[in-house]
């Protein structure tokens, strides 16, 4: 009878919908798969190309945070997907932005959605935007063994702090590790290019405006650094994401006003190139 | 030394026993209506807390009310919303129905009742807004025993029910807009007792069906005022 009224008592509870669903099959995760240990040393070497995200990017401005990432998957030197999303609306007031291997990252993506809405329905309001952060390094961490086969899951997590009135960006690493970057961080095969760009640009309380084009030099950037990234692709219409989170909440850039600043960018280079070859 | 003779009780009296216990002791509770309006599906509660609901969000389109005892269904809420999220992140969000959860709630009071000493003594209500072109709303109501019912335009559970769909019946019109609504809701609320209700006795939310994605929202004590202060002599 004990026994009983624990259980109970342990599941009523949990708020959290991982544990839910780590109770139920199927796994959320892929387990590690067994003997799989030498194969999974030489990771992607094995012969394993998988669709990989490249680079996304946080920065925080005057009114809270921008979050980008470029549209294309690669596989190996193919492309494998040309429009992917990168950047995912996590709730109202946070957006997870991933890089790693697509499947995994977008599966981890979804979970992260529903175990926030899942968490605010079953307790009555939503976590923190701390205890949002920490959450996703326990997802992340329970990752781990399809991490160390090659199946990495890499986001960037950031979202506007209601109680602090600021936004906040959380960067992560494999094994669930958790840091916050003050002003701007950037990930994924492209990310350190975007990274250098950022360093050099950045500048702190810069506007919606300026954001928002220091977001687009710095994926241009990588895109012209890094053969995995695209870049802006005007044939097509391609444009990479941005989306920005400040006290009103998450908000998509509209497709036209981001093209614009792409289109900038591109249009500086251009004249900065023939002015060159001149 | 005589053997102590085992108690019988047929089971009709105990069947009938149990429905007169949990009959009981939800009647002892505020009661709580639902309308369909012109926008989706309102529903108003009886309840002076502000942090312990009756009415709660379950999943984009659907909403779960209760009366009766507030651990009871709290519990069945709870499961509710986690019947509601697994399904949606097994499939589609589409996917989650209030039918399948109704029917859930139906099968769990219905094995309560028969299989435990004490029933639950509660009622609880799912409700579903339908999206145009072709969506239509549904409300369930599910008892203690597990009878399940499908409701149409207003429902209404609780101690004083009956009294309160008495009034509805001959009060009752479609489309009524929000204010008209809350109105009408609050009126049937009292229609068995001789008090007025304010805002700070009230619960109200609604299933909006012009929001975006997650159509519920709880309507605030100062919003209520103010549709309820439009209410004529």
């Amino acid at each position: 009878m004990h026994d009983r009224w624990q259980a109970l008592f342990a599941n009523y509870l949990s708020p959290s919908f991982v544990d839910l669903i780590r109770s139920h099959s199927p796994e959320p995760f892929p387990a590690p798969a067994p003997r799989a240990g030498a194969a999974a040393a030489a990771g992607e070497g094995a012969g394993l190309v998988l669709p990989k995200g490249t680079t996304i990017l946080a920065l925080r401005y005057a009114e809270g945070v921008v979050m980008a990432g470029d549209r294309q998957a690669t596989e190996g030197y193919q492309v494998a997907h040309r429009r992917i999303e990168k950047v995912y609306k996590a709730d109202d007031y946070s957006a997870i932005a991933i890089a790693g291997v697509a499947g995994p990252s977008i599966e981890m993506a979804r979970l992260f959605q529903t175990e926030l809405e899942h968490y605010e329905k079953v307790e009555g309001e939503g976590l923190s935007l701390e205890g949002k952060a920490n959450k996703l390094a326990q997802m992340i961490r329970m990752n781990l063994p399809a991490a160390m086969q090659g199946l990495i899951v890499i986001p960037i997590f950031a979202g506007f702090d209601l109680r602090r009135g600021e936004g906040r960006i959380f960067k992560y690493d494999m094994t669930g590790g958790r840091y916050e970057e003050m002003d701007h961080y950037a990930t994924g095969s492209g990310g350190k290019d975007a990274r250098t760009t950022l360093k050099k640009l950045y500048r702190t309380g810069c506007s919606r405006d300026e954001g928002i084009r220091l977001a687009a030099e710095a994926l241009v950037d990588a895109a012209e650094e890094d053969v995995a990234t695209a870049g802006p692709d005007p044939i097509y219409g391609i444009f990479p994401s941005v989306k920005i989170i400040t006290r009103r909440g998450f908000e998509d850039v509209p497709e036209a006003e981001a093209r614009q600043h792409f289109e900038a960018v591109l249009a500086a280079r251009r004249a900065g190139a023939q002015g060159g070859a001149r | 030394m005589p053997m102590p003779l085992p108690y019988y009780v047929s089971p009709e009296q105990m069947m009938k026993d149990k429905a007169e216990y949990a009959r009981k002791g939800i009647a002892r509770g505020r009661s709580l209506v639902a309308l369909e309006y012109a926008d989706g599906i309102l529903l108003v509660a009886e309840n002076p807390s502000t942090l312990l609901h009756k009415i709660s969000e379950i999943y984009d389109r659907i909403a779960f009310a209760g009366v009766g005892k507030y651990n009871e269904f709290e519990n069945l809420r709870i499961a509710g919303v986690r019947h509601a999220d697994l399904k949606g992140y097994s499939y589609h969000r589409e996917d989650v129905t209030a039918k399948a959860l109704a029917n859930a709630y139906s099968q769990a009071l219905g094995n309560i009742f028969t299989d435990a000493i004490k029933p639950f003594e509660v009622e609880v209500l799912v409700v579903e807004v339908g999206e145009p072109p072709n969506g239509k709303n549904e409300m369930y109501h599910i008892l203690y025993d597990g009878t399940i019912e499908d409701e149409l335009q207003y429902a209404a559970m609780g101690g004083q029910a009956e009294e309160i769909r008495r009034f509805l019946k001959d009060h009752y019109r479609d489309a009524l807009p929000l204010v008209d609504a809350v109105r009408l809701g609050v009126r049937a609320l009292t229609v068995t007792q001789n008090k007025t209700l304010t805002e700070s006795d009230l619960e109200v939310a609604v299933l909006d069906r012009s929001r975006e994605r997650r159509k519920f929202r709880r309507i605030p004590p100062a919003e209520l005022q103010a549709l309820l202060g439009r209410e004529g002599p």
